[in-house]
């Protein structure tokens, strides 16, 4: 009796051990459920984001009422946000205490993180392809699109390592909005397509002052002639249309190389004649375009609606409006022959959750979100373009756009513009490649460029020396030589000398405990047989 | 044998007890730049104290920092008066002296540093003077905590200064504003949670204010009563004169005038 006790003891003892060595909360892989059980409620939570456009915020409520209509037993909370990277945050946070929202507006290189975490973000292959709940699955109760109606270049931008853990959401790339007016003023012509060299130089020209130290083109004080939003893009979509290396797929830093050196001495050599100046440093692009203190603003087409004299939200006093002529084009080029240009927009990933038909209710709504009722009426609000070609090509989406111009707010000519620089230009879109840590090689490409200029603007030099030691600090502030595959090589290094011993001791005393089962058994077995 | 069996035991024991420990955080790169930032952080410590006098650089005045010009280095004491937050060891505070106020964006503070600024704490700033969207701030900043003098201001009465070309001189300003009549009150995501715009009006003439959220936080007394203001309303408000586009001060205190 007391060997029994022992071994259970010793037995629910491994067990423990062998469960304590995973650490970290877990949840189980997601496995589809037979049926989605319409008589339990669910409550889930859908973490949002929104360009400090209420428009979207009541898209977002409209489809959450129209959903739950649909579904009486999904309940859907939404909490919003006006920035991707407080979403990233957050939900870091709220993984280590299991505690990540159902529904999350992302992007890829944020799952990457994400995905560190054992069955964290549930894969959506099986859910696309599921015949009653997959995408317009016979058991979905709505006019869901179908996998093929996605557009494959969106859809591919979800898989990684070969899973697929998102849904497009909306996609956008960058313009330059221009003041034609300035450009023409100046005695330039806009080209086709703007190159990096046509820009420069019509900055240069535009960085002349009288006698009063006005600049001669506006008679203003302030005049910034290229302003930046996302300085993170600049950099990546310049190292792309230049063919220089940024990152390989798997994650091996490439950044650091001599076109991006050529890169920031030329921006060096602008900003140090007043030519350039980025969003972080001095302010939104679209207040100094609009107040005619811009010739070249470079934003998102997903921030068209804040540009232009006559753009339906501003955040400079309407009194301060300048009247100019706006054009909205590609961002500049090297070789106009290839241009290139990023794909952004949002994405959404479904967390696990220990109850699967809460993630099938999480599916469900995910799925109503690329529905045309929500996919054009988001796309409307900004110069997003929505995901699906099943909305592209319908009846009401094609009117949208064919409406431009004909007022200032929902067919504000700006934002329509915006949204068919895009759609016009998909082909050339690329994305980065994504892996754990590829968010933070994207805030190190910006970084670069913004430490450039602040470091010109407070009248450092910047030379080759100065350059090596950003790319150093660069790289260490962003931990550019723990990601991806340098990373991997890096922890698979030897045991350290403590983790050694600690296994060694647990081999003895495993054999400790088998030698005594193997000598007690022998005993037993000894004495039986005597008797 | 029995003895063997207890040591094994033990053996387990610990293990379990290893095992029980704190799981292992997400690689998550912000937290790994969270290390990187207070690496900086304690590393421009000791810079500052390795620094011999003579090495340290002069305090300005207000007027001094006033006329300095942008994105020069600039050295100011001053004294805490709110903190608006802290985010991967950066601090954004409220600061003011006898003289003048200045607003530091995102200073390297750790967490730690950052529960000693309380209201009144003195602090020696090196930083650069920077301008963003039309607000006066020190950026790049790092700080010392001065000892035995503590400085809370008292709110300004700018309600005359408000559509003159004078009110800018007491940018980033504890300041109030009395008999302001209530124009809007608008949530920036169209419910409670985030920034509310406020737009008051005095004779007839509108003006800008808001709640920053980051600042009062969501259950604050300030962020629940401006929520329960209606048009028409008249208000005496302590706001600190913040800068964006235009005069757009962050209020701390409302009240109903009477």
């Amino acid at each position: 009796m007391k060997n029994a006790v022992f071994f259970v003891l010793i037995s629910v003892l491994c067990c423990l051990v062998l469960a304590g060595c995973h650490g970290a909360v877990e949840q189980n892989e997601f496995v589809v459920p037979k049926e989605f059980d319409t008589g339990k409620n669910y409550e889930i939570t859908f973490w949002a984001k929104n360009d400090t456009n209420l428009t979207q915020v009541a898209i977002y409520n409209d489809a959450i009422s129209e959903f739950e209509s649909i579904y009486p037993n999904i309940k859907v909370n939404l909490r919003l946000y006006t920035d991707y990277r407080r979403i990233y945050n957050d939900v870091i946070t709220n993984i280590s205490t299991g505690t990540t929202p159902n529904v999350c507006i992302t992007y890829p290189d944020h799952i990457a993180t994400y995905i560190t975490g054992e069955n964290v973000v549930v894969p959506l292959d099986s859910l696309m392809e599921h015949e009653e709940y997959g995408l317009g699955g016979s058991k979905v109760n709505f006019d869901a699109p179908k996998k093929e109606e996605i557009i494959a270049g969106f859809l591919k931008e979800c898989y990684l390592g070969g899973n697929c853990y998102a849904l497009p959401f909306m996609r956008s790339t960058e313009a330059c909005y221009v003041n034609k007016t300035y450009v023409e003023k100046l005695g330039f012509t806009l080209p086709e397509t703007l190159t990096w060299d046509f820009v420069w130089q019509v900055c240069e020209k535009a960085c002349e002052k009288d006698s009063d130290g006005n600049y001669i083109l506006n008679g203003q004080k302030v005049l910034l002639p290229f302003i930046y939003k996302s300085t993170d893009n600049m950099m990546i979509q310049m190292l792309y249309q230049k063919e220089a290396g940024y990152s390989t797929e798997k994650g091996e830093i490439l950044i650091f190389n001599d076109t991006a050196r050529e890169i920031l001495t030329q921006i060096a050599g602008h900003t140090k004649n007043g030519a350039f100046s980025t969003f972080k440093i001095s302010g939104y692009p679209a207040n100094f375009l609009n107040a005619g203190q811009c010739i070249f603003a470079v934003d998102s087409t997903a921030g068209a609606t804040w540009m232009g004299s006559n753009a339906p939200l501003v955040d400079i006093s309407r009194e301060n409006l300048a009247e100019f002529e706006t054009q909205v084009m590609t961002v500049p080029q090297f070789d106009t022959e290839n241009p290139k240009m990023i794909s952004q927009g949002p994405s959404v990933c479904i967390f696990n959750k220990e109850d699967s038909g809460e993630v099938l209710a999480s599916w469900l709504f995910v799925q109503y979100l690329l529905t045309n009722r929500v996919q054009i009426a988001y796309s409307q609000t900004e110069g997003y373009v929505p995901v699906t070609a099943k909305a592209h090509n319908s009846e009401e989406y094609t009117d949208y756009i064919s409406r431009s111009g004909q007022d200032n707010s929902l067919y504000y000519d700006i934002k329509i513009k915006a949204s068919r620089l895009m759609t016009e230009n998909i082909d050339k879109t690329f994305v980065t490649p994504v892996f754990n840590g590829s968010a933070s090689l994207r805030d190190a490409a910006g970084q670069m460029i913004e430490s450039v200029t602040k470091s010109v603007r407070r009248h450092e030099e910047v030379d080759d020396g100065y350059l090596d030691a950003l790319f150093e600090d660069v790289t260490s502030l962003y931990r550019l030589d723990r990601t991806g595959s340098s990373h991997q090589k890096q922890t698979l290094g030897n045991l350290p000398f403590q983790a050694v011993l600690l296994l060694a001791a647990l081999g003895i005393s495993w054999l400790f405990i088998i030698a005594y089962a193997v000598v007690k058994k022998v005993k037993d077995t000894k004495n039986s047989s005597n008797y | 044998m029995k003895k063997i069996f207890a040591l094994a035991l033990v053996i387990m024991l610990a293990f379990l007890m290893v095992a029980c420990t704190e799981p292992a955080p997400v690689d998550d790169n912000n937290q790994v730049e969270d290390q990187q930032n207070q690496e900086v952080t304690q590393d421009d410590q000791t810079t500052e104290q390795d620094q011999t006098p003579a090495e340290e650089e002069k305090v300005m005045t207000y007027e001094e920092y006033m006329a300095a010009e942008l994105d020069s280095p600039v050295v100011v004491e001053t004294f805490v008066q709110a903190k608006q937050s802290w985010w991967q060891d950066k601090a954004t505070v409220y600061t003011q002296n006898s003289d003048g106020a200045y607003f530091i964006y995102e200073m390297a503070c750790s967490e730690e540093d950052y529960a000693e600024l309380v209201p009144g704490t003195k602090i020696k700033v090196k930083g650069f003077k920077s301008e963003w969207s039309g607000e006066i701030e020190i950026v790049d900043a790092t700080f010392e905590i001065m000892e035995n003098e503590i400085f809370v201001a008292n709110p300004m009465d700018a309600t005359a200064l408000l559509g003159t070309d004078e009110l800018i001189a007491h940018q980033n300003k504890l300041v109030s504003f009395s008999g302001m009549t209530v124009e809007s009150i608008e949530y920036k995501n169209g419910e409670p949670g985030d920034d509310i715009y406020v737009t008051l009006s005095k004779d007839g003439v509108s003006y800008n204010f808001c709640v920053e959220v980051y600042l009062t936080g969501t259950e604050s007394e300030v962020y629940n009563t401006v929520g329960t203001l209606e048009a028409g309303n008249t208000v005496n408000v302590e706001a600190f004169l913040y800068w964006y586009e235009g005069a757009n001060p962050h209020i701390t205190a409302i009240e109903l005038a009477e």
